[in-house]
């Protein structure tokens, strides 16, 4: 048997307790048969329970004993599914805005977003917000699904008029790829196989697109970054002046032979070798996990990072940032915090509360004192010691940091660095 | 242009091996909770990967029920040899000798809720303030919402409603005096992908895993294997059947399946056809619907 070389997509999707979010995720883990027996007789069992006369798929991913009390997606919930062409992960989130920080969570690492819209409803406020947090947080590529098209009769001038509102709309945000597609997740209409109610649309399935949206150029292969996790030395016979530098390609590609510069000391030296476990590679990319040895014996340590000589990341004390803020305790000026970004932990003094993003209207609030939970601003942040960053639109692993409380080591805020 | 992209396992692979190295950086004492499960076995090999070629700078630690599969003790002694590593183990009789906790009674008597105690004070014995375990988020529905970096209070408990939210791959390995941190690597593995990875990498794994026929009792629908720990009820016979173990936890506790394949590449083929998931045999999951997330907050893996 050979093997069975997939691609792994990641992506989120948004929602409330009416838009048919569950419906859809369960439709696409039980068309692609990741439903296992015994959890549909769980759920079945449990829904008749409840004296429901539907099985209610969102019992699948809703695992908490309070989230089955109140029925409701409290936190982020991550499903699987594979299909002969990819691997998918699935990062399920609630939508009400009081999760805010919760969808932001779930859209960190997500390749593609989907984003549902109630045929019956057209463009809601929600819908705004879940835009939004997919183009703040660089999502690269978002499906727009047009539900509940059996409630409309499956009218393509519903669907149109739908697609034009969100295209106005979306012209303020940053998201490269979106697509369209009308269907029914109840009834399974272009979700996996094609609806025959609705010929008008010439677009493939959701699931179609979710196999081959373009996701190879999703990584920055161009800036190479390489944060040092932990120093590798064996002390052994076989290999006592073994030195290798640990860690994950943030990016870029590395080759062997590569002229190099470790920062924050500046030494420069060649790349000697490049090893994962015993295996000798000629290059790594991003995000491979290796070791990298050089040519010369320099101080390197947890923190550090290693580029390309001609090819620099901002190195600054003073940083320009997008914060979702975490926690109940609000944010305020002068506040000092504990930051890890890549490899990096370091002291920092938050500045200057510049202003709020109002997430349903994309407004600015000026002269804001406080931040409180689930909201968005631009801040000011000036570090102990200097960061080695690229702002977030250029990579998403060196552009982003998290915001630490001193005291009950809570993470409390989410940062996007906004610097040039 | 060569196409830069590393396919599924290589990333599950990488993420994996990612964690551990910042379990090694963030920990003054990380252990390696072993089972002798396979997903285990996966960790402890994604472990020699992460800092070879010098050793896994961590202990591995067993909470040994006395219940085991006699395989799964000679499988941990012979690993534990070849890799070189410290191995600590926790022994759940000691914990009833000591009185800590109380044997269960009756026909399905099981020592799987005891272990919590044992593994408790074996963390805090060795002071163990970073434990990771082989744990996947597609196993169960609690596991589904837990994350990497999951906190555990001075008891040892874990608090769903108030996790540490988890962005991007900066995890926050921060906390107060006393208290510690369960962690796992491969959360975002499924059982395909372990299996597959299994195959990808030749390793090795316990023969419980392969078809062989073996003297069972079929209790509630589940298969369970013959052994001392267990007391057959009234209307139960002893039969000789071909099987293979999906899981591997304590014998009274885990469900065989019917099972004629001794091979890697027909285990594959037998996971992708299956209808029910690996821990549809576990009997101690079926107590209750949320028995996982009930037994996680007083300190389970």
């Amino acid at each position: 048997m050979n093997r069975n070389k997939k691609e792994l997509l990641r992506f989120t999707t948004a929602g409330s307790v009416d838009d048919g979010k569950s419906t859809l995720i369960g439709r696409l883990l039980y068309d692609s048969k990741s439903i296992f027996q015994d959890q549909l007789d769980a759920v079945e069992r449990t829904s008749k329970n409840k004296g429901f006369d539907y099985v209610d798929l969102s019992l699948l991913t809703d695992g908490l004993r309070s989230e089955r009390e109140q029925g409701i997606t409290i936190d982020v919930a991550y499903r699987y599914f594979a299909t002969p062409k990819r691997k998918f992960i699935i990062a399920d989130t609630p939508g009400h805005i009081q999760y805010t920080r919760n969808m932001v969570t779930g859209a960190s690492t997500a390749n593609l977003a989907i984003i549902l819209i109630d045929a019956r409803k057209g463009m809601l406020e929600q819908t705004h917000r879940h835009s939004f947090i997919a183009s703040l947080l660089g999502i690269p590529h978002a499906i727009v699904c047009i539900n509940k098209m059996d409630l409309v009769n499956y009218d393509k001038k519903v669907y149109d008029k739908i697609v034009s509102d969100f295209k106005a709309f979306s012209s303020k945000l940053e998201v490269r790829d979106v697509q369209f597609i009308p269907i029914s997740a109840l009834n399974g209409d272009n979700v996996v196989n094609r609806s025959k109610n609705m010929t008008w649309y010439e677009g493939s399935t959701l699931l179609y697109h979710l196999e081959n949206v373009h996701i190879s150029s999703d990584y920055n292969q161009i800036d190479c970054r390489f944060p040092v996790q932990t120093v590798i030395r064996p002390h052994t016979k076989e290999h006592q002046d073994y030195r290798g530098f640990a860690g994950r390609i943030d990016g870029g590609i590395f080759k062997v032979g590569d002229k190099i510069k470790t920062l924050p000391t500046g030494f420069t030296s060649k790349i000697k070798s490049i090893c994962s476990h015993n295996t000798e590679l000629n290059e790594a990319y991003t995000p491979m996990s290796v070791n990298i040895v050089l040519e010369d014996e320099i101080d390197i340590s947890r923190g550090d990072m290693i580029v390309r000589e001609n090819n620099i990341p901002n190195v600054s004390q003073d940083i320009e940032l997008l914060v979702t803020w975490m926690n109940q305790n609000p944010l305020a000026s002068r506040k000092k915090v504990i930051i890890k970004h890549t490899t990096n932990e370091c002291v920092g003094l938050v500045r200057e509360l510049k202003y709020k993003i109002d997430i349903n209207t994309l407004h600015r609030i000026e002269n804001v004192e406080s931040i409180q939970m689930n909201d968005i601003a631009r801040i000011s942040i000036r570090t102990s010691k200097p960061l080695f960053f690229d702002s977030y639109k250029k990579n998403r692993r060196t552009g982003s940091l998290i915001l630490i409380d001193e005291q009950t080591n809570e993470t409390i805020g989410a940062g996007m660095i906004i610097n040039k | 242009m060569v196409n830069y992209i590393i396919d599924h396992l290589k990333e599950l692979e990488s993420e994996a091996i990612f964690v551990i190295r910042e379990i090694a950086s963030q920990f003054e004492n990380p252990a390696l909770l072993f089972s002798g499960g396979k997903d285990s076995i996966i960790l402890t090999h994604l472990a020699k990967k992460a800092f070879y070629p010098a050793k896994i700078p961590f202990p591995l630690i067993h909470i040994d029920t006395g219940h085991n599969f006699p395989e799964t003790i000679k499988f941990r002694d012979d690993l534990v040899n070849g890799l070189g590593v410290n191995l600590i183990v926790g022994l759940v009789q000691e914990s009833i000798d000591k009185g800590l906790v109380k044997e269960e009674t009756g026909v399905d008597a099981s020592r799987n809720s005891l272990q919590i105690a044992t593994l408790l004070e074996t963390l805090e014995v060795n002071k163990i303030d970073g434990a990771m375990g082989g744990a996947r988020r597609d196993e169960e529905k609690a596991r589904a919402k837990e994350r990497f970096f999951s906190h555990r209070d001075e008891f040892g408990q874990w608090d769903p409603k108030n996790q540490r939210p988890e962005l991007w791959n900066l995890f926050n390995g921060r906390k107060n005096y006393g208290e510690h941190f369960r962690i796992f690597p491969i959360s975002n593995w499924t059982e395909m992908d372990v299996w597959e990875y299994i195959k990808l990498e030749k390793i090795e794994l316990p023969s419980l895993y392969f078809s062989h026929q073996r003297e069972c009792i079929i209790r509630d629908n589940i298969i369970l294997a013959n052994s001392n720990f267990i007391q057959l009820k009234d209307n139960e016979e002893v039969k000789k059947l071909t099987v293979r173990f999906r899981t591997c936890g304590d014998m009274p506790i885990t469900g065989a399946v019917e099972s004629k394949a001794n091979n890697i590449d027909d285990i594959i083929k037998e996971v992708a056809t299956t209808r029910t998931t690996e821990r549809g045999g576990r009997a101690d999951d079926k107590r209750a619907e949320t028995a996982m997330e009930d037994r996680k907050k007083q300190g389970y893996f």
